[in-house]
Protein backbone atom coordinates (compact mmCIF):
# COMPACT_ATOMS: atom_id res chain seq x y z
CA UNK A 1 0.00 0.00 0.00
CA UNK A 2 2.86 2.53 1.21
CA UNK A 3 4.49 1.97 -2.44
CA UNK A 4 1.58 3.48 -3.78
CA UNK A 5 2.39 6.90 -2.65
CA UNK A 6 3.88 8.69 -5.94
CA UNK A 7 4.10 12.03 -4.42
CA UNK A 8 4.70 13.02 -0.72
CA UNK A 9 4.59 16.99 0.15
CA UNK A 10 5.13 17.54 3.85
CA UNK A 11 5.21 20.63 5.81
CA UNK A 12 4.99 22.90 2.37
CA UNK A 13 5.58 26.88 3.68
CA UNK A 14 6.13 29.42 1.23
CA UNK A 15 7.06 32.76 2.25
CA UNK A 16 7.39 35.93 -0.04
CA UNK A 17 10.09 38.12 1.18
CA UNK A 18 9.60 41.30 -1.91
CA UNK A 19 8.13 43.26 1.17
CA UNK A 20 10.28 44.48 3.89
CA UNK A 21 7.99 42.19 6.46
CA UNK A 22 7.73 38.62 5.04
CA UNK A 23 4.46 37.43 4.09
CA UNK A 24 3.59 33.18 4.29
CA UNK A 25 1.15 32.38 2.00
CA UNK A 26 1.09 28.57 2.50
CA UNK A 27 1.70 27.09 5.82
CA UNK A 28 2.18 23.30 6.54
CA UNK A 29 1.07 21.97 3.67
CA UNK A 30 0.81 17.95 3.23
CA UNK A 31 -0.02 15.92 0.26
CA UNK A 32 -0.20 12.75 -0.60
CA UNK A 33 -0.81 11.09 -4.35
CA UNK A 34 -1.65 7.81 -4.86
CA UNK A 35 -0.69 6.36 -8.36
CA UNK A 36 -3.57 6.69 -10.81
CA UNK A 37 -5.40 8.81 -7.86
CA UNK A 38 -7.24 11.80 -8.57
CA UNK A 39 -7.49 14.49 -5.82
CA UNK A 40 -8.94 17.97 -5.93
CA UNK A 41 -7.81 20.92 -3.77
CA UNK A 42 -10.22 23.56 -3.30
CA UNK A 43 -10.38 26.84 -2.02
CA UNK A 44 -11.04 30.40 -2.25
CA UNK A 45 -8.82 32.75 -4.32
CA UNK A 46 -5.39 33.70 -2.33
CA UNK A 47 -6.36 30.41 -0.03
CA UNK A 48 -2.60 29.50 -1.65
CA UNK A 49 -3.67 26.49 -3.75
CA UNK A 50 -1.90 27.64 -6.85
CA UNK A 51 1.16 28.67 -4.63
CA UNK A 52 1.06 24.99 -3.47
CA UNK A 53 0.83 23.72 -7.12
CA UNK A 54 3.50 25.52 -8.74
CA UNK A 55 5.67 25.00 -6.21
CA UNK A 56 5.59 20.54 -6.51
CA UNK A 57 5.78 21.71 -10.05
CA UNK A 58 9.33 23.00 -9.52
CA UNK A 59 7.67 26.72 -11.06
CA UNK A 60 8.27 28.84 -8.31
CA UNK A 61 12.12 30.01 -8.85
CA UNK A 62 11.71 33.62 -7.68
CA UNK A 63 14.14 34.95 -6.16
CA UNK A 64 12.40 36.91 -3.54
CA UNK A 65 10.33 33.51 -2.30
CA UNK A 66 11.34 30.58 0.15
CA UNK A 67 10.15 27.35 0.21
CA UNK A 68 10.79 25.56 3.48
CA UNK A 69 9.46 21.36 4.09
CA UNK A 70 9.86 18.49 1.70
CA UNK A 71 8.51 17.77 -1.67
CA UNK A 72 9.22 13.78 -2.16
CA UNK A 73 8.99 12.22 -5.19
CA UNK A 74 10.49 9.15 -6.64
CA UNK A 75 13.14 8.95 -3.62
CA UNK A 76 13.93 12.63 -4.05
CA UNK A 77 13.01 15.80 -2.36
CA UNK A 78 12.01 18.20 -5.38
CA UNK A 79 13.26 21.19 -3.22
CA UNK A 80 16.79 20.72 -3.04
CA UNK A 81 17.74 18.71 -5.97
CA UNK A 82 19.93 20.62 -8.86
CA UNK A 83 18.17 22.13 -11.40
CA UNK A 84 18.84 20.21 -13.92
CA UNK A 85 17.31 16.83 -12.29
CA UNK A 86 14.39 19.22 -11.31
CA UNK A 87 13.76 19.58 -15.47
CA UNK A 88 14.49 15.69 -16.16
CA UNK A 89 11.36 15.73 -13.97
CA UNK A 90 9.56 18.47 -15.58
CA UNK A 91 7.29 17.60 -18.52
CA UNK A 92 8.81 14.74 -18.39
CA UNK A 93 6.94 12.43 -15.33
CA UNK A 94 5.43 15.98 -13.61
CA UNK A 95 3.27 18.30 -16.16
CA UNK A 96 1.09 21.09 -15.18
CA UNK A 97 -1.73 22.68 -17.20
CA UNK A 98 -3.06 26.13 -16.39
CA UNK A 99 -6.00 28.22 -16.09
CA UNK A 100 -6.01 30.38 -19.53
CA UNK A 101 -5.12 28.03 -22.29
CA UNK A 102 -4.69 31.14 -24.75
CA UNK A 103 -2.09 32.54 -23.00
CA UNK A 104 -0.68 29.59 -21.38
CA UNK A 105 -0.30 28.36 -25.30
CA UNK A 106 2.69 30.34 -27.48
CA UNK A 107 1.22 32.48 -29.61
CA UNK A 108 3.52 32.56 -32.25
CA UNK A 109 4.88 28.73 -32.63
CA UNK A 110 2.34 26.00 -34.21
CA UNK A 111 0.43 23.82 -32.02
CA UNK A 112 2.83 20.71 -33.83
CA UNK A 113 5.63 22.45 -32.11
CA UNK A 114 4.32 23.30 -28.80
CA UNK A 115 3.06 19.50 -28.18
CA UNK A 116 6.08 17.88 -29.63
CA UNK A 117 8.43 20.00 -27.21
CA UNK A 118 8.74 17.21 -24.45
CA UNK A 119 9.52 14.63 -26.84
CA UNK A 120 12.69 16.82 -28.18
CA UNK A 121 13.49 18.26 -24.83
CA UNK A 122 13.43 13.96 -22.83
CA UNK A 123 13.84 11.99 -25.84
CA UNK A 124 15.85 10.84 -28.71
CA UNK A 125 13.03 9.84 -30.86
CA UNK A 126 13.37 10.26 -34.88
CA UNK A 127 11.42 12.87 -36.39
CA UNK A 128 8.92 10.33 -37.58
CA UNK A 129 8.81 8.97 -34.17
CA UNK A 130 7.92 12.18 -33.07
CA UNK A 131 5.27 12.99 -35.21
CA UNK A 132 3.42 9.66 -35.08
CA UNK A 133 3.26 10.95 -30.90
CA UNK A 134 1.68 14.04 -31.80
CA UNK A 135 -0.53 12.43 -33.98
CA UNK A 136 -1.48 9.65 -31.42
CA UNK A 137 -1.97 11.76 -28.50
CA UNK A 138 -3.91 15.01 -30.11
CA UNK A 139 -6.26 11.98 -31.13
CA UNK A 140 -6.36 11.02 -27.76
CA UNK A 141 -7.54 14.25 -26.55
CA UNK A 142 -10.44 13.68 -28.59
CA UNK A 143 -9.34 16.99 -31.17
CA UNK A 144 -11.36 16.29 -34.39
CA UNK A 145 -8.85 16.27 -37.97
CA UNK A 146 -5.31 16.49 -35.61
CA UNK A 147 -3.45 16.57 -38.35
CA UNK A 148 -5.33 20.07 -39.46
CA UNK A 149 -5.45 20.95 -35.73
CA UNK A 150 -1.14 20.80 -35.76
CA UNK A 151 -0.38 22.88 -38.40
CA UNK A 152 -2.56 25.35 -36.98
CA UNK A 153 -1.61 28.36 -34.34
CA UNK A 154 -3.49 29.20 -30.97
CA UNK A 155 -5.72 32.34 -32.21
CA UNK A 156 -7.18 29.61 -34.47
CA UNK A 157 -8.57 27.09 -32.08
CA UNK A 158 -11.48 27.76 -29.54
CA UNK A 159 -11.13 27.37 -25.82
CA UNK A 160 -11.83 24.29 -25.45
CA UNK A 161 -9.30 23.32 -28.38
CA UNK A 162 -6.51 25.21 -26.74
CA UNK A 163 -7.20 23.26 -23.54
CA UNK A 164 -7.11 20.25 -25.03
CA UNK A 165 -3.74 20.99 -26.87
CA UNK A 166 -2.86 21.72 -23.61
CA UNK A 167 -3.79 18.47 -22.08
CA UNK A 168 -1.94 16.79 -25.27
CA UNK A 169 1.47 18.72 -24.29
CA UNK A 170 1.19 17.79 -20.76
CA UNK A 171 0.23 14.17 -21.49
CA UNK A 172 2.32 13.50 -24.17
CA UNK A 173 5.28 12.00 -22.34
CA UNK A 174 3.08 9.67 -20.52
CA UNK A 175 3.68 11.48 -16.96
CA UNK A 176 2.80 9.86 -13.64
CA UNK A 177 1.46 13.07 -12.64
CA UNK A 178 -0.56 15.92 -14.08
CA UNK A 179 -1.08 19.20 -11.86
CA UNK A 180 -4.02 20.70 -13.29
CA UNK A 181 -4.62 24.36 -12.28
CA UNK A 182 -8.27 25.74 -12.76
CA UNK A 183 -8.35 24.12 -16.07
CA UNK A 184 -12.08 24.80 -16.62
CA UNK A 185 -12.58 27.78 -15.31
CA UNK A 186 -11.76 30.33 -18.54
CA UNK A 187 -14.08 27.82 -20.21
CA UNK A 188 -18.36 27.60 -20.74
CA UNK A 189 -20.14 25.43 -18.80
CA UNK A 190 -20.55 22.65 -21.56
CA UNK A 191 -16.89 22.41 -22.42
CA UNK A 192 -15.76 22.36 -18.63
CA UNK A 193 -17.90 18.65 -18.22
CA UNK A 194 -15.97 17.93 -21.36
CA UNK A 195 -12.11 18.54 -19.90
CA UNK A 196 -13.47 17.04 -16.95
CA UNK A 197 -14.29 13.76 -18.90
CA UNK A 198 -11.03 13.87 -20.90
CA UNK A 199 -9.26 14.66 -18.07
CA UNK A 200 -10.94 11.08 -16.13
CA UNK A 201 -10.40 9.10 -19.16
CA UNK A 202 -7.20 9.65 -19.39
CA UNK A 203 -6.54 9.17 -15.67
CA UNK A 204 -8.40 5.41 -16.30
CA UNK A 205 -6.19 5.03 -19.47
CA UNK A 206 -3.02 6.19 -18.60
CA UNK A 207 -3.02 5.80 -14.88
CA UNK A 208 -1.61 8.89 -14.27
CA UNK A 209 -2.41 10.88 -10.90
CA UNK A 210 -3.92 14.19 -11.16
CA UNK A 211 -4.11 16.67 -8.54
CA UNK A 212 -7.14 18.79 -9.78
CA UNK A 213 -7.35 22.60 -8.35
CA UNK A 214 -10.35 24.31 -8.35
CA UNK A 215 -13.15 26.61 -6.90
CA UNK A 216 -15.81 24.32 -8.10
CA UNK A 217 -16.97 22.39 -5.61
CA UNK A 218 -19.13 20.00 -7.73
CA UNK A 219 -16.97 19.74 -10.48
CA UNK A 220 -14.37 18.58 -7.56
CA UNK A 221 -16.77 15.95 -6.68
CA UNK A 222 -17.63 14.67 -9.53
CA UNK A 223 -13.96 13.77 -10.78
CA UNK A 224 -11.95 13.34 -7.30
CA UNK A 225 -12.17 10.73 -4.75
CA UNK A 226 -10.49 12.99 -2.06
CA UNK A 227 -10.18 16.37 -1.45
CA UNK A 228 -8.26 19.25 0.26
CA UNK A 229 -9.75 22.25 1.20
CA UNK A 230 -7.60 25.26 1.50
CA UNK A 231 -8.22 28.48 2.88
CA UNK A 232 -5.90 31.42 4.15
CA UNK A 233 -3.14 29.43 3.07
CA UNK A 234 -3.66 26.01 5.72
CA UNK A 235 -5.46 23.41 4.70
CA UNK A 236 -8.59 23.53 7.10
CA UNK A 237 -9.74 19.49 5.78
CA UNK A 238 -9.02 16.99 4.20
CA UNK A 239 -10.50 13.20 3.59
CA UNK A 240 -12.54 11.38 0.65
CA UNK A 241 -14.71 13.43 -1.47
CA UNK A 242 -18.02 12.10 -0.38
CA UNK A 243 -17.49 12.79 3.54
CA UNK A 244 -16.16 15.65 2.96
CA UNK A 245 -19.61 16.92 1.45
CA UNK A 246 -21.94 15.23 3.05
CA UNK A 247 -20.41 15.36 6.69
CA UNK A 248 -17.83 18.61 6.58
CA UNK A 249 -16.59 19.17 10.13
CA UNK A 250 -15.03 22.72 9.52
CA UNK A 251 -17.39 25.38 9.96
CA UNK A 252 -15.60 26.80 6.47
CA UNK A 253 -16.31 24.15 4.31
CA UNK A 254 -19.75 23.95 5.04
CA UNK A 255 -19.91 27.57 3.98
CA UNK A 256 -18.11 26.27 1.07
CA UNK A 257 -20.78 24.11 0.46
CA UNK A 258 -23.69 25.88 1.50
CA UNK A 259 -22.34 28.52 -1.50
CA UNK A 260 -22.41 26.23 -4.49
CA UNK A 261 -25.95 26.72 -5.86
CA UNK A 262 -25.98 30.46 -4.61
CA UNK A 263 -22.86 31.36 -6.19
CA UNK A 264 -23.29 32.77 -10.28
CA UNK A 265 -20.40 31.54 -11.76
CA UNK A 266 -19.39 34.25 -14.15
CA UNK A 267 -19.25 36.17 -10.15
CA UNK A 268 -16.07 33.20 -9.24
CA UNK A 269 -14.85 34.29 -12.18
CA UNK A 270 -13.94 37.86 -12.09
CA UNK A 271 -13.52 37.85 -8.46
CA UNK A 272 -10.38 35.66 -9.46
CA UNK A 273 -9.53 37.27 -12.33
CA UNK A 274 -9.34 40.49 -9.85
CA UNK A 275 -7.67 39.29 -6.83
CA UNK A 276 -5.57 36.50 -8.53
CA UNK A 277 -2.27 37.10 -6.87
CA UNK A 278 0.09 34.44 -8.97
CA UNK B 1 1.60 35.57 -50.36
CA UNK B 2 -1.41 37.54 -51.02
CA UNK B 3 -0.08 39.06 -48.48
CA UNK B 4 3.22 39.84 -49.84
CA UNK B 5 1.34 40.86 -53.23
CA UNK B 6 -0.69 43.14 -51.80
CA UNK B 7 2.41 44.92 -49.90
CA UNK B 8 3.97 45.29 -53.27
CA UNK B 9 1.40 47.06 -55.11
CA UNK B 10 1.01 49.56 -52.33
CA UNK B 11 5.18 49.94 -52.91
CA UNK B 12 4.58 50.69 -56.37
CA UNK B 13 1.84 53.56 -55.87
CA UNK B 14 3.90 54.85 -53.02
CA UNK B 15 6.67 55.40 -55.39
CA UNK B 16 4.61 57.29 -57.84
CA UNK B 17 3.39 59.50 -55.42
CA UNK B 18 7.09 60.02 -54.01
CA UNK B 19 8.19 60.72 -57.56
CA UNK B 20 5.47 63.08 -58.15
CA UNK B 21 5.52 64.93 -55.14
CA UNK B 22 9.32 65.19 -55.61
CA UNK B 23 8.69 66.55 -59.43
CA UNK B 24 6.07 69.31 -58.84
CA UNK B 25 8.40 70.58 -55.46
CA UNK B 26 11.44 70.86 -58.10
CA UNK B 27 9.67 73.08 -60.58
CA UNK B 28 7.88 74.29 -57.70
CA UNK B 29 10.99 76.10 -56.35
CA UNK B 30 13.54 75.43 -58.73
CA UNK B 31 14.27 79.11 -60.71
CA UNK B 32 15.83 78.69 -63.56
CA UNK B 33 18.36 75.84 -64.41
CA UNK B 34 18.97 77.96 -67.84
CA UNK B 35 19.85 81.11 -66.03
CA UNK B 36 21.80 78.96 -63.52
CA UNK B 37 23.51 77.18 -66.28
CA UNK B 38 24.67 80.38 -68.35
CA UNK B 39 24.45 82.39 -65.70
CA UNK B 40 23.02 85.76 -65.60
CA UNK B 41 24.68 87.48 -68.11
CA UNK B 42 23.51 85.10 -71.56
CA UNK B 43 21.84 86.29 -74.28
CA UNK B 44 17.87 85.75 -74.19
CA UNK B 45 17.89 83.70 -77.62
CA UNK B 46 20.79 81.47 -75.70
CA UNK B 47 19.16 80.70 -72.63
CA UNK B 48 15.66 79.91 -74.67
CA UNK B 49 17.50 77.58 -76.91
CA UNK B 50 18.95 75.72 -73.88
CA UNK B 51 15.49 75.70 -71.95
CA UNK B 52 14.04 73.81 -75.59
CA UNK B 53 17.04 71.28 -75.22
CA UNK B 54 16.19 70.64 -71.68
CA UNK B 55 12.53 70.43 -72.59
CA UNK B 56 12.03 73.27 -69.89
CA UNK B 57 9.53 74.68 -72.10
CA UNK B 58 6.66 71.83 -71.74
CA UNK B 59 3.71 71.94 -68.84
CA UNK B 60 4.80 70.52 -66.02
CA UNK B 61 2.80 67.24 -66.00
CA UNK B 62 4.12 66.32 -69.42
CA UNK B 63 7.24 66.80 -68.39
CA UNK B 64 6.92 64.74 -65.32
CA UNK B 65 6.08 61.33 -67.04
CA UNK B 66 8.28 61.63 -69.58
CA UNK B 67 10.64 61.96 -66.59
CA UNK B 68 8.64 59.08 -64.70
CA UNK B 69 9.12 56.94 -67.97
CA UNK B 70 12.90 57.69 -68.43
CA UNK B 71 13.39 57.29 -64.81
CA UNK B 72 11.92 53.55 -64.76
CA UNK B 73 13.90 52.85 -68.13
CA UNK B 74 17.33 54.10 -65.74
CA UNK B 75 17.68 57.29 -67.60
CA UNK B 76 17.87 59.65 -64.97
CA UNK B 77 18.17 62.76 -67.20
CA UNK B 78 21.42 64.86 -67.47
CA UNK B 79 23.32 66.61 -64.88
CA UNK B 80 23.07 70.38 -64.93
CA UNK B 81 26.41 71.17 -63.95
CA UNK B 82 28.30 68.16 -65.55
CA UNK B 83 26.65 67.91 -68.57
CA UNK B 84 26.84 63.94 -67.94
CA UNK B 85 24.04 61.33 -67.48
CA UNK B 86 22.79 61.67 -64.24
CA UNK B 87 22.81 57.55 -63.66
CA UNK B 88 26.20 57.12 -64.71
CA UNK B 89 27.47 60.19 -61.89
CA UNK B 90 25.45 58.33 -59.62
CA UNK B 91 25.48 54.67 -60.38
CA UNK B 92 29.10 53.59 -58.91
CA UNK B 93 27.97 55.56 -55.79
CA UNK B 94 24.80 53.61 -54.92
CA UNK B 95 27.16 50.46 -53.62
CA UNK B 96 28.94 52.63 -51.44
CA UNK B 97 26.25 54.37 -49.46
CA UNK B 98 24.31 50.75 -49.52
CA UNK B 99 27.56 48.69 -48.29
CA UNK B 100 27.57 51.56 -45.64
CA UNK B 101 23.74 51.39 -44.90
CA UNK B 102 24.10 47.54 -44.64
CA UNK B 103 27.46 47.08 -42.85
CA UNK B 104 25.72 49.09 -40.21
CA UNK B 105 22.73 47.24 -39.74
CA UNK B 106 24.45 44.10 -39.73
CA UNK B 107 26.44 45.84 -36.90
CA UNK B 108 23.63 46.64 -35.43
CA UNK B 109 21.87 43.45 -34.99
CA UNK B 110 25.23 41.72 -33.66
CA UNK B 111 25.55 44.30 -30.97
CA UNK B 112 22.45 45.07 -29.95
CA UNK B 113 20.49 40.63 -30.01
CA UNK B 114 23.24 39.12 -27.85
CA UNK B 115 23.02 42.43 -25.60
CA UNK B 116 19.79 42.64 -25.46
CA UNK B 117 19.32 38.87 -24.09
CA UNK B 118 21.90 39.00 -21.64
CA UNK B 119 20.78 41.97 -19.94
CA UNK B 120 17.47 41.05 -19.99
CA UNK B 121 18.40 37.31 -18.25
CA UNK B 122 20.67 39.21 -15.74
CA UNK B 123 18.70 41.71 -14.96
CA UNK B 124 19.72 44.12 -12.18
CA UNK B 125 23.07 42.54 -12.16
CA UNK B 126 26.61 44.12 -12.01
CA UNK B 127 27.17 43.48 -15.91
CA UNK B 128 23.29 44.79 -16.58
CA UNK B 129 23.96 47.81 -14.39
CA UNK B 130 27.37 48.87 -16.15
CA UNK B 131 25.85 47.96 -19.79
CA UNK B 132 23.03 49.92 -19.24
CA UNK B 133 24.86 52.74 -18.22
CA UNK B 134 27.00 52.68 -21.18
CA UNK B 135 24.38 51.99 -23.48
CA UNK B 136 22.80 55.54 -21.94
CA UNK B 137 25.82 57.44 -22.69
CA UNK B 138 26.17 56.18 -26.40
CA UNK B 139 22.51 56.62 -26.93
CA UNK B 140 22.93 59.81 -26.57
CA UNK B 141 25.96 60.58 -28.93
CA UNK B 142 24.57 62.07 -32.79
CA UNK B 143 25.69 59.66 -35.18
CA UNK B 144 28.34 62.58 -36.53
CA UNK B 145 30.21 62.88 -33.27
CA UNK B 146 30.19 59.11 -32.78
CA UNK B 147 32.12 59.37 -36.27
CA UNK B 148 34.72 61.85 -34.61
CA UNK B 149 35.29 59.76 -31.67
CA UNK B 150 35.70 56.16 -33.79
CA UNK B 151 38.02 58.71 -35.93
CA UNK B 152 40.09 59.87 -32.95
CA UNK B 153 40.06 56.86 -31.37
CA UNK B 154 40.46 53.66 -34.29
CA UNK B 155 42.21 56.06 -36.36
CA UNK B 156 44.55 59.17 -34.62
CA UNK B 157 45.12 56.71 -31.21
CA UNK B 158 44.81 53.17 -32.14
CA UNK B 159 45.85 53.81 -35.38
CA UNK B 160 44.21 50.65 -37.23
CA UNK B 161 42.83 52.14 -40.12
CA UNK B 162 43.49 56.12 -42.15
CA UNK B 163 40.92 58.57 -41.44
CA UNK B 164 40.20 60.25 -45.23
CA UNK B 165 42.09 57.32 -46.40
CA UNK B 166 38.42 56.16 -48.27
CA UNK B 167 39.91 52.68 -50.93
CA UNK B 168 37.70 52.14 -53.61
CA UNK B 169 35.57 49.23 -53.99
CA UNK B 170 36.90 48.57 -57.09
CA UNK B 171 40.60 49.09 -56.68
CA UNK B 172 40.69 46.89 -53.48
CA UNK B 173 37.00 45.29 -51.84
CA UNK B 174 38.88 43.97 -48.57
CA UNK B 175 39.93 47.35 -48.12
CA UNK B 176 37.19 48.99 -48.86
CA UNK B 177 35.22 46.82 -46.25
CA UNK B 178 38.24 47.45 -43.45
CA UNK B 179 37.30 51.69 -44.31
CA UNK B 180 33.84 51.11 -44.16
CA UNK B 181 33.59 49.32 -41.04
CA UNK B 182 34.51 52.22 -39.16
CA UNK B 183 31.20 54.78 -40.63
CA UNK B 184 29.40 52.21 -40.23
CA UNK B 185 30.50 51.75 -36.70
CA UNK B 186 29.61 54.98 -36.31
CA UNK B 187 25.74 54.76 -37.64
CA UNK B 188 25.08 51.54 -35.69
CA UNK B 189 26.46 52.14 -32.38
CA UNK B 190 23.86 55.11 -31.20
CA UNK B 191 20.85 52.92 -33.21
CA UNK B 192 22.31 49.61 -31.60
CA UNK B 193 22.21 51.14 -28.21
CA UNK B 194 18.07 51.63 -28.33
CA UNK B 195 17.62 48.51 -30.34
CA UNK B 196 19.22 47.19 -27.05
CA UNK B 197 17.29 48.96 -24.36
CA UNK B 198 14.16 48.16 -26.52
CA UNK B 199 14.68 44.20 -26.70
CA UNK B 200 15.52 44.21 -23.02
CA UNK B 201 12.20 45.70 -22.61
CA UNK B 202 10.28 43.60 -24.54
CA UNK B 203 12.01 40.43 -23.21
CA UNK B 204 11.56 41.60 -19.87
CA UNK B 205 7.87 42.14 -19.75
CA UNK B 206 8.04 38.62 -21.73
CA UNK B 207 9.05 36.99 -18.49
CA UNK B 208 5.94 37.40 -17.06
CA UNK B 209 3.82 36.08 -19.73
CA UNK B 210 2.12 32.60 -19.03
CA UNK B 211 3.38 30.90 -21.99
CA UNK B 212 6.87 31.28 -20.53
CA UNK B 213 5.28 29.06 -17.28
CA UNK B 214 4.09 26.55 -19.66
CA UNK B 215 7.85 26.42 -21.01
CA UNK B 216 10.00 25.86 -18.06
CA UNK B 217 6.81 23.41 -16.87
CA UNK B 218 7.97 21.53 -20.31
CA UNK B 219 11.53 21.35 -18.93
CA UNK B 220 13.19 23.65 -20.83
CA UNK B 221 16.38 25.23 -19.61
CA UNK B 222 15.98 29.38 -19.54
CA UNK B 223 17.55 28.96 -22.32
CA UNK B 224 15.45 27.11 -23.98
CA UNK B 225 12.48 29.19 -23.02
CA UNK B 226 14.46 32.71 -24.67
CA UNK B 227 15.54 30.64 -27.46
CA UNK B 228 12.98 28.49 -28.78
CA UNK B 229 9.88 30.50 -27.42
CA UNK B 230 10.86 34.72 -25.97
CA UNK B 231 12.96 35.67 -28.58
CA UNK B 232 10.24 35.44 -31.40
CA UNK B 233 7.49 36.79 -29.54
CA UNK B 234 9.97 39.69 -28.43
CA UNK B 235 11.93 40.52 -31.25
CA UNK B 236 8.42 42.23 -32.75
CA UNK B 237 8.42 45.60 -31.62
CA UNK B 238 12.40 45.47 -32.50
CA UNK B 239 11.82 44.52 -36.05
CA UNK B 240 9.97 47.60 -36.30
CA UNK B 241 12.43 49.77 -35.05
CA UNK B 242 15.55 48.30 -36.78
CA UNK B 243 13.60 49.18 -40.32
CA UNK B 244 13.03 52.57 -39.06
CA UNK B 245 16.11 52.98 -37.93
CA UNK B 246 17.69 51.33 -41.35
CA UNK B 247 15.85 53.93 -43.58
CA UNK B 248 17.28 56.56 -40.66
CA UNK B 249 20.67 55.12 -41.18
CA UNK B 250 20.26 55.40 -44.86
CA UNK B 251 19.80 59.11 -44.50
CA UNK B 252 21.98 59.41 -42.09
CA UNK B 253 25.05 58.11 -43.75
CA UNK B 254 25.11 61.06 -45.85
CA UNK B 255 26.03 63.55 -42.62
CA UNK B 256 29.00 60.62 -41.73
CA UNK B 257 29.94 60.44 -45.25
CA UNK B 258 31.20 63.67 -44.90
CA UNK B 259 33.40 62.86 -41.43
CA UNK B 260 34.84 59.97 -42.99
CA UNK B 261 35.36 61.88 -47.00
CA UNK B 262 33.51 58.98 -48.07
CA UNK B 263 32.14 59.50 -51.94
CA UNK B 264 28.79 58.02 -51.62
CA UNK B 265 25.47 59.18 -52.33
CA UNK B 266 25.64 61.55 -49.58
CA UNK B 267 28.29 64.03 -50.89
CA UNK B 268 26.66 64.05 -54.13
CA UNK B 269 23.65 64.90 -52.60
CA UNK B 270 25.41 67.84 -50.80
CA UNK B 271 27.11 69.24 -53.82
CA UNK B 272 24.26 68.77 -56.29
CA UNK B 273 21.53 70.83 -54.00
CA UNK B 274 24.73 74.00 -53.86
CA UNK B 275 24.74 73.80 -57.00
CA UNK B 276 20.94 73.41 -57.76
CA UNK B 277 21.78 70.81 -60.03
CA UNK B 278 18.06 69.21 -60.04
CA UNK B 279 18.14 66.31 -61.78
CA UNK B 280 20.96 64.88 -60.12
CA UNK B 281 18.99 66.01 -56.57
CA UNK B 282 15.46 64.15 -57.81
CA UNK B 283 17.12 60.82 -58.72
CA UNK B 284 18.60 60.76 -55.41
CA UNK B 285 15.61 61.51 -53.44
CA UNK B 286 13.84 58.85 -55.58
CA UNK B 287 16.74 56.34 -54.85
CA UNK B 288 16.45 56.95 -51.47
CA UNK B 289 13.14 56.60 -50.88
CA UNK B 290 12.93 54.04 -53.05
CA UNK B 291 15.42 52.01 -50.75
CA UNK B 292 13.41 53.31 -47.29
CA UNK B 293 10.03 51.96 -49.24
CA UNK B 294 11.70 48.91 -49.57
CA UNK B 295 12.92 47.98 -46.32
CA UNK B 296 9.60 49.05 -44.81
CA UNK B 297 7.94 46.50 -46.93
CA UNK B 298 10.33 43.76 -46.14
CA UNK B 299 10.02 44.81 -42.58
CA UNK B 300 6.20 44.36 -43.10
CA UNK B 301 6.65 40.74 -44.59
CA UNK B 302 9.11 39.49 -42.16
CA UNK B 303 6.79 40.81 -39.00
CA UNK B 304 3.68 38.76 -40.74
CA UNK B 305 6.42 35.59 -41.46
CA UNK B 306 7.13 35.96 -37.60
CA UNK B 307 3.76 36.61 -36.19
CA UNK B 308 0.55 34.15 -37.60
CA UNK B 309 -1.99 36.55 -35.97
CA UNK B 310 -0.39 39.58 -38.51
CA UNK B 311 -1.34 37.80 -41.75
CA UNK B 312 -4.07 36.21 -40.75
CA UNK B 313 -5.98 39.94 -39.86
CA UNK B 314 -5.07 41.04 -42.98
CA UNK B 315 -6.29 37.69 -45.09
Amino acid sequence: MENDVLLEVTDLNIEFHDHIIPETVVFDFDLTLKQGEIVGLVGESGSGKSMSALAIAGLLSRKDMKKRGRIFYDGKDLLTISRNELRSIQGNDISMIFQEPLTSLNPVKRIYDQVEEPLRIHTDLSKEQRYEKVLKILTEVELDDPEHVMRQYPHELSGGMRQRVMIATAMIMEPKILIADEPTTALDVTIQSQIVKLLKKLNARKKTSILFISHDLSLVRTLCERVLVMKDGYIVESGPVERVFTNPTEEYTKKLIAAIPKIDPELIYHNERDTDSK
Amino acid sequence: MRYALKKIVTMMITVIVVTLFVYIAFNLISGDPAISMLGTNATPERLNALREELHLNDPVIVRYFRWLIALFKGDMGVSYSYRIDVSTMIFDKIPVTATMAAMSFILMIVISIPLGIHTSKYQGGVLDRIIMILNQIIMSIPPFFSGILITLIFGRILKIFTPGGYVSYSNDFGGFLWYMFFPSLAIALPKATMAVKLLRGSLISEYNMDYVRTAYSKGNTTNGVIYNHMLKNAILPVITFLGMALTDIIAGSIIVEQVFGIPGLGRILLTSISNRDYPVVMAIIVIISFMVLVVNMLVDIIYSLIDPRISFEDK
